[in-house]
């Protein structure tokens, strides 16, 4: 009979088209926005990602990756005296001014890795070498730079020269890596040189990033080196859910987002319960029907389900699958931004469910209460 | 005509509650039905012909009196018993056909098959047979509204007939038909529903088709006022 019930729904076109449409919409919904929001969210914690040390050590006040509060020198020495410390290098993040060969302006983020190991070093370099960084003057950058570059008319590449507050940078590489939540382009360059281009102040360190030797968890290093006074560690996953967390709560990015998961719940509750209950409506008679010739209250039940789900499951899959295909194409662009984890559909998934549980409960209640003897009126 | 007893109603008691009030819709009726018959129970709008029909098949529950169809008192059987004996013993005319609209004539003809857990395949090849037997060998695939009334009621009849029931029952089965439609149906049930271990159970209020009853119950306000072996004999109010 599970046959003859989705036979009854594909075959219904105007309401089958309605029911489809309508969780595919919401499930669309859904599934974009969230993965925009959680593509905001890897944004926030780009830095974290791209420089990938076990354990970061900032100021005690900081309570996110992008909040820089500078320490002094002295800090990352404290930290190797810490039992445990593999090895503790300095790294310096800031926003500087480069000044473009056309004299236009350009706001970009220094990175200053630890001159003699490079630690942070971008992974994904696609021209040049990251250690050409210790030839004078060098800098790399990330593909964000040669894209906002081009844009002003100016074509990065190998050699190309500009100045950062007044000091020249020479293009030594160009390097792939995750786009920061202000679209400000990374600059890598070496610690000493990035104090340089910063403007002189008496604390210039961003960051101790730190790694614990053989045997020890990079959580159980954190823990010792926090007891250190005015420096905070945190472990990379802590710093990166930390950083989330703190946008959740101190920004309207998820109540905007929230807003239309929401919308999208209440509009495929309506268009789906309310199309699913006209359709049980509509093929009562029938229903009852099948019950005189002798369907059992479960046989019903089962084809009522069957009719649901099946829908729940296409509107499911167009909704996703033009969302994923939304978030490959028209987004490729990074901006917005888009991340499709597994949780996001997974969770539109448990929405569709709830959906079409809903709207089968509603045509079950009246199945089961159905006198078969209707069909005699 | 064996004479042996298929359906046996003794001093059936239904009643409907209306509001405040209690409407008698069956006031102690009784009747028999045998095989090997076309028996037509025949009276006025609202005398209880359908609710006698309904208690009969076991899709309404009856207050007093004692039902018997095929040797089983359906007063004592369970609700999922009832079920299961209508899926295998009954099959069903109704009035508005209750066409599947969305399912071709085959798919329609075979759901009582499936209900049995037939597989599909199996199911519909005996439909088409049921429905060729019927003269609508070449209308397997259309929908009933590509069907004229008429054919409508063959592809219902076949419905009624494909799973092999020993009891047919049909409400008004002329109701929505021209009079040569409706003859051509009593024909065709009498053809083809009919042998000698089946009964076939007819509600009526069209004299058109009485004479082709073997028997006829007349009813009136919840009571059985007569049996006839002929129409000519029917007492007319
Ligand atoms: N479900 C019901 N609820 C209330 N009254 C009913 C119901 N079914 C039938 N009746 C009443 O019972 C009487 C007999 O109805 P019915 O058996 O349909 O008559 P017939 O089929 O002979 O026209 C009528 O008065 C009708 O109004
Ligand atoms: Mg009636």
């Amino acid at each position: 009979m599970l046959n003859i019930a989705l036979k009854m729904l594909f075959r219904d076109s105007a309401k089958y088209a309605m029911l489809v449409c309508g969780l595919a919409f919401c499930s669309l919904l859904m599934c974009q926005q969230s993965s925009v929001f959680c593509g905001l969210m890897m944004w926030t914690t780009a830095t974290v990602r791209n420089i990938g040390a076990p354990v970061w050590v900032v100021d005690a006040k900081v309570e996110q990756a992008n909040e820089v509060i500078p320490m002094r020198q002295i800090e990352v020495d404290r930290v190797r005296s810490v039992q445990g410390v593999a090895w503790a290098v300095p790294l310096y993040i800031g926003i500087e001014q480069a000044r473009l060969g056309d004299g236009s302006f350009q706001n970009v983020q220094v990175v200053g890795l630890d001159t003699g190991t490079l630690t942070g070093r971008p992974m994904n370099m696609t021209a040049g070498r990251i250690e050409d960084l210790r030839l004078p003057d060098s800098v790399v950058v990330d593909q964000v730079a040669v894209e906002k570059f081009r844009r002003k008319g100016i074509k990065i590449e190998l050699g190309t020269t500009f100045e950062i507050n007044d000091k020249a940078a020479r293009v030594v590489g160009i390097c792939r890596v995750s786009r920061s939540f202000l679209g400000q382009p990374y600059i890598y360059t070496t610690y000493d040189r990035a104090l340089q281009y910063a403007k002189p102040s008496r604390k210039q360190l961003s960051y101790v990033l730190a790694a614990p030797m053989p045997g020890i968890s990079a959580k159980e290093l954190a823990a010792r080196i926090d007891k250190l006074d005015g420096v905070r560690a945190i472990e990379r996953d802590d710093l990166f859910w930390m950083t989330i967390r703190w946008y959740i709560k101190n920004t309207g990015i998820p109540i905007s987002f929230g807003t239309v998961v929401i919308l999208g719940l209440i509009v495929g509750v309506a268009i789906a319960g309310q199309t699913f209950y006209l359709f049980v409506h509509d093929n009562l008679r029938f229903l009852a029907a099948f019950k005189a010739m002798g369907a059992r209250n479960s046989t019903l039940a089962a084809m009522v389900l069957a009719q649901a789900f099946s829908v729940g499951f296409i509107g499911y899959g167009i909704g996703v699958g033009l969302a994923a295909w939304f978030g490959n194409t028209v987004l490729a662009k990074e901006a917005p931004p888009f991340f499709m984890p597994w949780q996001v559909p997974a969770f539109v998934a448990c929405v569709i469910l709830f959906i079409c549980s809903f709207s089968a409960l509603i045509g079950l209640a009246k199945v089961m209460r159905l006198e078969p003897a209707v069909v005699f009126r | 005509m064996n004479n042996k007893i298929a359906v046996r109603v003794e001093n059936v008691v239904k009643s409907f509650s209306g509001g405040d009030s209690r409407v008698f819709a069956l006031k102690g009726a009784s009747l028999e039905a045998r095989f090997g018959e076309i028996l037509m129970i025949v009276g006025p709008s609202g005398c209880g012909k359908t609710t006698l029909l309904s208690v009969i098949c076991g899709t309404l529950k009856f207050e007093e009196g004692k039902i018997t169809v095929f040797d089983k008192d359906l007063g004592k059987m369970r609700n999922g018993e009832i079920t299961r004996f209508r899926r295998e013993n009954i099959g069903f005319i109704f009035q508005q056909f209750n066409l599947i609209p969305t399912l071709t004539a085959v798919e329609n003809v075979s759901i009582p098959l499936i209900l049995q857990g037939r597989p599909t395949a199996e199911a519909e090849k005996k439909a088409r047979a049921v429905l060729e037997e019927v003269g609508l060998g070449e209308k397997f695939k259309s929908y009933p509204n590509q069907l004229s009334g008429g054919q409508q009621q063959r592809v219902a009849i076949s419905r009624a007939l494909v799973h092999e029931p020993r009891l047919i029952i049909c409400d008004e089965p002329t109701a929505a038909l021209d009079s040569a439609s409706g003859h051509k149906t009593l024909e065709l049930l009498k053809a083809s529903a009919l042998k000698p271990d089946r009964c076939v159970i007819i509600v009526t209020h069209d004299s058109r088709i009485y004479p082709f009853a073997d028997r006829i119950v007349q009813m009136d306000d919840g009571h059985v006022i007569g049996h006839f072996d002929d129409h000519t004999q029917l007492q007319h109010a």
